[in-house]
């Protein structure tokens, strides 16, 4: 097996492959303009019908998606095929109390695990391989979609999930795992844990490692790649184009090449939705081509980041994204989760005695996220006893895991005591220093 | 018979002892019983004061978060034993204490003041009738 899982698209000349991802655009307008109400709609706003749309010269005729359209249009409002055709839904953590929630054809998983499949091959996986995914399994795609695409290649494949680190490195050991997949905070963390145990990166296979989920830097994948001996590929995705796969890295580890054939990608200006030439710092916006079940057009991914075009090194002509350099939102990454501002407002406002006066700090210890919530204290919420106070704390804890799907440590604090600049609050201290 | 006592909550921080009690001494209050009880993050300094009213509308404006609660003061011989004696009678009539803490009492005084909380201070104060003297915010402060 060569170092391409497809060659003939990984590689193609940029004009074929324009003229690929036209004529699937103008299929799939055609096909959400049939089948979504809600878009088509959109379009109807935007006085563009699909005879507008005659290539990807077109592409920005049409309306954007945003989260906020997600949500007003869950649960089915965005599906694209009778549910009798869907086999599958996947989901974010979840966003201001709705969940984002993604449904999938048996065409739609096997283009995505094909997406994975590049990925693995792209970071020297083939059929000789053990493949450790210590993804989350579940409505997360990060497991689903790893295993999958390490089944395509033909990987023996170690479905562990996340946790117990400890059983991960035996496993690793006596199987010989020789790639893993993980979020890069949890692959460091393996790496500590395998010192810890007394072991160095000699006694393990391990050559290569497929980590994304969350943002990490040069200097992590350093460590990474020190601490396990391996060398440490990105890989991006999203839940609402699929999940993992959507760009991945190749070998000179210079940025991730877009999957194209399934994807469209735009970089835009996000406060004028005006689309910004190649080499241009901007929000990512993504057109799904091939999915059938939830094709979403011009999905505004909120990631700022820069494409790059031009044939690479590895071979790729695939187009290059750069790591995302920020949000254009407001939106935190924590442990892999997405977490909103927002949503931490909207649990203290349904507290009836708590206030809403809060501030999120992110650091982070030992290659792991850190994410404490503070609370100032008001009249109303403080009894004079230890007791109550800590059974608060933990009920606005819990009500905090039951939204965000991640633990926070929650602290209350004296009123007034959250900085505030110009009359607002300092919402969000982030120390991790990721860009 | 109960008196009242403010509960100040504060964050485990230098100066927030400091920044309190200075506000009480700006407005001139006199604190006639304390304690401290602190976990990790934060504690609660419980205060008995010559001007409970003032007192809260002093450090409310300062930006505390604080609360009044009813509180039993009982009076007990300053003598070894004494505190056990006062203790067997709440555990023979099924009261626990909350929390606990002793006046200010002067040198000379041959007895000993004693702040606390219980589940149910009406349980407390039945149980101490007739054995000891509960005092009133008053007499507390005039000791």
């Amino acid at each position: 097996m060569g170092k391409y899982w497809n060659e003939e698209i990984e590689c193609m000349e940029p004009e074929k492959m324009r003229a690929l991802q036209s004529e699937r655009l103008v299929k799939q307008v055609r096909h959400v303009w049939d089948n979504v109400p809600y878009y088509r709609k959109k379009m109807e706003e935007k006085a563009v019908t699909p005879d507008d749309i005659k290539g990807i010269e077109d592409l920005h005729k049409l309306p954007f998606l945003s989260k906020a359209d997600l949500r007003d249009a869950y649960p089915y409002g965005l599906l694209a095929k009778p549910l009798s055709d869907c086999v599958r839904i996947q989901s974010t953590s979840g966003t201001t109390g709705k969940r984002v929630v993604a449904f999938y054809t048996q065409n739609d998983i096997d283009l995505w695990e094909d997406c994975c499949a590049r990925a693995i091959t792209a970071a020297g996986g083939t059929n000789e391989d053990v493949c450790q995914v210590c993804y989350g399994y579940g409505l997360f795609t990060g497991g689903p979609g790893l295993n999958g695409g390490s089944h395509k290649v033909g990987c023996l494949t170690l479905p562990m999930s996340s946790g117990n680190t400890e059983r991960q490195i035996q496993f690793m050991m006596d199987l010989e795992s020789t790639i893993l997949c993980c979020t890069p905070s949890y692959a460091a963390y393996i790496g500590e844990t395998l010192h810890k145990m007394g072991y160095t990166p000699d006694d393990i296979k391990l050559k290569a490692g497929i980590f994304g989920a969350e943002p990490w830097t040069e200097e992590m994948r350093q460590e990474i790649e020190k601490s396990l001996g391996i060398k440490a590929y990105d890989i991006y995705g999203l839940t609402e184009t699929s999940g993992p796969g959507v760009a991945f890295e190749c070998e000179c580890q210079t940025g991730m090449h877009i999957n194209e054939d399934n994807f469209i990608a735009e970089i835009i200006d996000p406060d004028t939705g005006e689309v910004l030439p190649d080499g241009t710092k901007g929000e990512l916006v993504f057109t799904s081509i091939t999915k059938e079940a939830f094709p979403l057009l011009r999905y505004r991914t909120r990631d700022i980041c820069v494409l790059t075009r031009g044939k690479c090194k590895c071979g790729r002509t695939l187009v290059k994204m750069a790591k995302p350099m920020g949000r254009s939102d407001d939106m935190l990454i924590i442990r892999g989760v997405n977490v909103f501002p927002s949503q931490i407002e909207s649990v203290l406002l349904k507290m009836s005695n708590a206030s809403p006066n809060y501030q999120i700090i992110v650091g982070r210890e030992n290659n792991t996220d850190t994410f404490e919530i503070r609370v100032e204290l008001t009249d109303e919420m403080f009894s004079d006893t230890i007791r109550s106070i800590e059974e608060l704390e933990r009920k606005i804890g819990q009500d905090m895991l039951s939204v965000l799907g991640i633990k926070a440590k929650i602290r209350l604090v004296e009123p007034n005591s959250i900085p505030r600049s110009e009359g607002k609050a300092v919402r969000v201290i982030d120390t991790r220093k990721l860009v | 018979m109960t008196v009242k006592q403010l509960s100040i909550f504060a964050e485990n921080r230098p100066g927030r002892l400091s920044a309190i009690t200075k506000l009480l001494a700006d407005n001139g209050i006199n604190i006639r019983a304390m304690s401290v009880a602190d976990t990790k993050d934060f504690g609660i300094l419980r205060l008995i004061v010559n001007d409970a009213d003032k007192a809260v509308a002093a450090l409310k404006a300062g930006g505390c978060a604080v609360t009044v609660a009813n509180v039993l003061a009982i009076q007990i011989p300053d003598v070894p034993g004494g505190l056990a004696a006062a203790m067997q009678v709440l555990y023979d009539n099924n009261v626990s204490v909350e929390y606990m803490y002793s006046a200010f009492v002067s040198e000379k005084s041959a007895e000993a003041y004693l702040i606390l909380r219980a589940d149910s201070n009406e349980k407390a104060e039945e149980a101490f009738d007739g054995k000891y003297k509960l005092l009133s915010q008053e007499e507390l402060l005039n000791k």
